[in-house]
């Protein structure tokens, strides 16, 4: 099976490698942003007590947040890169869908979220779904 | 309405960038600045503003609501660019792609029926009831100085 996105050879391993790395930057952002958020607070009640400014200044001065927003940069160009060397009809959809899977099995893990069987079925729904969708 | 920004506003923008980009001719990495001036064309300015508001609503739904109920139910956008390229645009729809939509569809309904948040009331209830006992400690320690007191002065 071939996957290569300009007509060359590209080992499973190196496109299986290049997916995981935009899986694993991606999941790392989003529990970092999770995390920098539900430390803050609702922001729409910061935003009622501070207003708007007040809630910017509390987003931007959270250091969680920041390291959130750098690995989504770094998540977005693995796959500037992985683009460049493998099929979108690839890289898209299994990237969109492991995300999902990884995300809810990060979120039990690390933000102590309660994802019972109704999530876990969401999630794997959605995934297939992407799938087909992107296909 | 703060999700179903987050479910619009993602998909419009990355089209409105990927419609602006495709218009422009093809920018070489050895003139960065043409990408700067990509940055104006109305397309790819309308892409970013919706990004923004897509980022801004994000991060609001993760201020209240846990990731893993924030991201499948967000990942209804991909149902609506779909219904939008269906009925807007005219495209044709495999079935393969229907049998995507209803998936979505069905997992989230499945995650809109359960809470939001992770209530953990067995962290609050340890909390109170730790706060309580350095409360009780403290006022008997209290109750004992006041009796050494008394006694000093009889």
């Amino acid at each position: 099976m071939n996957f290569a996105s300009q007509g060359g050879h590209i080992n499973p391993w190196s496109a299986a490698t290049m997916i995981a790395c935009v899986v694993l930057c991606s999941t790392t952002g989003e529990v970092l942003t999770a995390a920098a958020m539900k430390s803050l607070g609702d922001l729409d009640e910061i935003r009622a007590h501070s207003g708007i400014k007040g809630a910017i200044r509390a987003v931007v001065s959270c250091p969680l947040f920041f390291a959130g927003v750098s690995f989504l940069a770094l998540a977005f160009f693995s796959l500037l890169f992985a683009l460049n060397h493998l099929n979108l009809s690839l890289v898209a959809p299994a990237s969109a869908s492991l995300t999902l899977v990884t995300n809810a099995v990060a979120g039990k893990i690390f933000l102590k979220e309660n994802v019972d069987r109704r999530r876990w079925t969401a999630a794997v729904l959605v995934c297939i779904g992407v799938y087909f969708l992107a296909h | 309405m703060i999700l179903g920004l987050v479910a619009i506003c993602a998909p419009l923008g990355d089209s409105c960038l990927s419609r602006g980009m495709t218009r422009l001719p093809t920018v070489s990495l050895t003139h960065p600045a043409a990408l700067i001036a990509a940055v104006f064309t109305p397309w790819i300015a309308t892409g970013i503003a919706l990004l923004i508001g897509f980022f801004a609503s994000y991060l609001t739904a993760l201020s209240w609501a846990d990731l893993t109920f924030v991201l499948p139910a967000t990942a209804f956008g991909n149902v609506i660019v779909a219904l939008l390229s269906r009925f807007w645009l005219h495209e044709p729809i495999s079935i393969q792609r229907w049998a995507g939509i209803a998936l979505i569809t069905l997992g989230v309904s499945f995650v809109a029926q359960g809470p939001s948040r992770t209530e953990r009331p067995g962290v609050s209830a340890a909390g109170v009831d730790v706060s309580k006992r350095v409360l009780q400690s403290a006022t008997n320690e209290i109750d004992n100085s006041e009796e050494a007191v008394e006694e000093q002065l009889r």
